[in-house]
């Protein structure tokens, strides 16, 4: 018998697309609205075109944050990722081993980001902190606080520490879905680790890493919190991000309408960036 | 609606998208697409087309409004030709 096809099931998207409508589509419009006009209070506006847009494309300041930020998402990526694959596949695949080192790896996933960027503030003092402490004993003079070097190091480190254990989680649970027949059959032709990695095991994990990748790219583009508390954006402004220049626009000097021109900006690279890499992973899955 | 702070040419903009999308679901459901290759390095469905050619006019009008003193209503022309070019040859 052949089934009907309809498109009903669309319907069931319907209370999501309203909840998101709520959460996301209606703000975005408003900060559009608010980046076309001049605010002063709730009744006092102007409208001033693309002012703003101009003002912000043309702020030294702003692109000097957005080389940061891409040196830093890019270097998170760099790092990340085959560090998440490479901890996955040392992990045991049962036992009781392999439980320790979930529960070890989901750990630094359960620190709230404020407290992460705590931890890594006294962890790099030079007087009281561990880390620090030892390097500086070592002869190495680090100083998170007075060197951007050493502040860069600290905040990509910080990162590394928080967020690579989500990397190896998703790959350690594409690993356990491949079936042993595939190792079998690359046992039977004596393939090395290197030709199992490859040809096995890094296809198998396409799709959890392009989670993986698009997670980590757009949540390290937007990261506030973690340098905000470790640098304060510091020393000068060589830590500061986009997220950060942005927010001391918006609640700093209450500059709504250059704020959400930075916003749509914003918004619309990452939007490019994470299509860009969404298209690249899967663009071959059709031949 | 004054807390969205709107003003006549955002709540345009908004309705034109509005349409669009409306447009295209009518035509989805009247002729249902299948996916194709253009000039485009990549495969694409109407949709794709669409979501590409609206991105890269967003782009286009932020290059001539950061790089030059030109009226709006250049970029938005080059975007409509370039929107049309993309749906149709993408």
């Amino acid at each position: 018998m052949i089934k009907p096809y309809t498109n009903k099931a669309w319907y069931l998207v319907l209370p999501v697309f309203a909840l998101v409508a709520f959460s996301a589509i209606i703000p975005l419009m408003t900060v559009v609205n608010y980046s076309i006009q001049d605010i002063f209070d709730a009744n006092t506006r102007y409208f001033v075109g693309t002012e703003w847009y101009r003002e912000i494309l043309n702020d030294t300041r702003l692109h000097d944050s957005l080389v940061r930020q891409f040196i830093f998402s890019g270097s998170v990526l760099l790092i990340e990722i085959p560090l998440g694959i490479l901890v996955a596949l040392m992990m045991p695949a049962r036992g009781p081993g392999s439980v320790v080192c979930l529960l070890v790896l989901a750990l630094p996933l359960l620190v709230p980001l404020n407290v992460v960027g705590t931890i890594w503030q006294i962890f790099g003092r030079a007087d009281i902190g561990l880390f620090g402490w030892a390097l500086n004993s070592l002869g190495i003079n680090y100083n998170y606080a007075a060197n951007p070097m050493d502040a860069w190091f600290t905040v990509l480190l910080m990162d590394v520490w928080h967020w690579t254990s989500l990397v190896a989680l998703l790959c350690y649970s594409g690993l356990r879905a491949i079936p042993d027949a595939y190792y079998q059959a690359a046992r039977i032709d004596r393939a090395s680790n290197w030709a199992v990695f490859r040809f096995i095991q890094l296809p198998k994990l396409k799709n959890v890493l392009l989670i993986g990748v698009l997670l980590r790219f757009m949540d390290s583009f937007m990261i506030y919190t973690e340098p905000f508390v470790l640098t304060g954006g510091g020393p000068g402004n060589s830590t500061t991000f986009l997220s950060q220049t942005l927010t001391k626009m918006a609640v700093g000097q209450f500059d709504i309408g250059p704020a959400g021109a930075f916003s749509i900006i914003y918004f619309l690279i990452i939007l490019l960036v994470s299509w860009l890499f969404y298209t690249a992973m899967t663009h071959n899955d059709g031949k | 609606m004054n807390w969205m702070a709107w003003t006549t040419p955002s709540a345009l903009f908004f309705t034109g998208i509005g349409c669009i999308l409306f447009a295209m679901t009518c035509w989805e459901l009247k002729s249902p697409c299948v996916a194709r290759k253009g000039f485009l390095p990549i495969t694409t469905t109407r949709g794709d087309r669409l979501f590409i050619g609206l991105l890269s006019s967003a782009f286009i009008h932020l290059g001539f409004i950061g790089m030059t003193e030109l009226s709006i209503w250049l970029p938005f022309s080059v975007a409509v030709v370039w929107l049309f070019i993309v749906m149709k040859w993408g």
